[in-house]
């Protein structure tokens, strides 16, 4: 099997994992120490911001654009509506400018 | 009110409720499906834009059903990180699930062992939100209505995946139609959705600035897991421990 499949197989099963696991592990405890509390509080954003930076810092004056102005339209809507927004200015930059 | 709640509940058993049931909960997983529609295409196409192949994309659509994840993992493979690395990544971002899981396990307690597996393996971000409310509306939370909800969602996510692909197939300019910004936004997104938690601002500065001096010095994929690192170190430094105890 190519390394894909596997990367996938494995990435399932840790999945799994994480989806059952919480209630097998974390169930046995009567808390969480808070400092644990905390720093799993803040795994997906400071995982997910690194997908982004460095993205925004090597990317074009349209890619900036586009990021800055879905940013402003999460503020207020839903993630879908802003993903859609950001979707239209890059392809409408690229395609005029 | 209360008593009207309790007496629903304990006719759990009632087979003729079942089809009610399930059609609740699909009614709840119908507008998720929706939402979730342009990522579950969008990855497909990614994806075999990655290299991956269509029977691949499906594969993991329907292994790991979590799309935030899997946008991370064929990311990542585009960028020649090595295997361990990206397995770790999908891991790291589905990381949250335990939290999920701790949660609802008090929800779904009643349910039979291999029920259970199987919802473990079908909780998703809205699946929780969902039978969350649920549960807190009195409502009896049975396997029948969590598959109800589950069921539009997961079918509809698989299939996209395969839609994507072979749509992807068809995109000979990926950089006119922005496909390269994509991600970018949809992770902007995410991160933007959790800006009501403690400490956001800090943790997505920290983990930005940190990811972005690495990824041009020591290069990727270390970007990921130093940023994400650095960002986890700062909610860590800037916390109250007094607030937090006081929620737990």
């Amino acid at each position: 099997m190519s390394s894909i499949t596997w990367i996938i197989i494995a990435g399932a099963v840790l999945t799994f994992l994480t989806r059952i696991g919480g209630h097998l592990v974390l169930s046995r405890f009567e808390r969480i120490h808070p400092r644990v509390e905390v720093a799993l509080n803040a795994v997906p954003a400071a995982v997910l911001t690194t997908l982004v930076a460095p993205a925004a810092a090597e990317a074009d004056w349209r890619g900036l654009i586009a990021l800055a102005f879905a940013g402003l339209v999460a503020l207020r809507f839903n993630a879908l509506t802003m993903f859609l927004a950001g979707g239209a200015v890059i392809i409408l930059l690229r395609q005029f400018s | 009110m209360d008593e009207q709640i309790y007496q629903r509940q304990s006719v759990l058993a009632d087979p003729g409720r079942a089809r009610t049931q399930f059609w609740e909960g699909f009614a709840k997983g119908l507008p998720i499906m929706i939402a979730s529609a342009p990522f579950g295409l969008l990855f497909g196409a990614l994806a075999v834009d990655n290299g991956f192949t269509v029977f691949q994309a499906v594969l993991m659509s329907a292994a790991i059903f979590g799309g935030a994840s899997q946008m991370v993992g064929i990311e990542l493979f585009g960028h020649n990180v090595p295997a361990w690395l990206i397995v770790f990544s999908i891991f790291a971002v589905n990381f949250r699930h335990v939290l999920y899981s701790a949660a609802v396990g008090r929800r779904i307690c009643h349910f039979k062992p291999l029920q259970s597996a199987l919802s473990y393996f079908l909780l998703t971000d809205p699946q929780y939100a969902e039978t969350e409310k649920r549960a807190e509306s009195g409502k009896p939370v049975t396997f029948i209505w969590y598959l109800g909800v589950a069921t539009p969602i997961y079918v509809m996510w698989v299939t996209e995946a395969w839609i994507g692909g072979l749509f992807g197939n068809l995109i000979s300019d990926p950089h006119a139609l922005g496909i390269d910004m994509l991600l970018p936004i949809y992770f902007l997104g995410l991160v933007m959705g959790f800006r009501k938690r403690d400490n956001w601002a800090a943790i997505v500065t920290a983990s930005a600035v940190v990811s972005i001096i690495a990824y041009k010095t020591i290069g990727s994929p270390w970007h990921v897991s130093i940023g994400a690192l650095a960002g986890i170190l700062m909610a860590v430094i800037v916390a109250k421990p007094e607030k937090a105890k006081e929620r737990s």
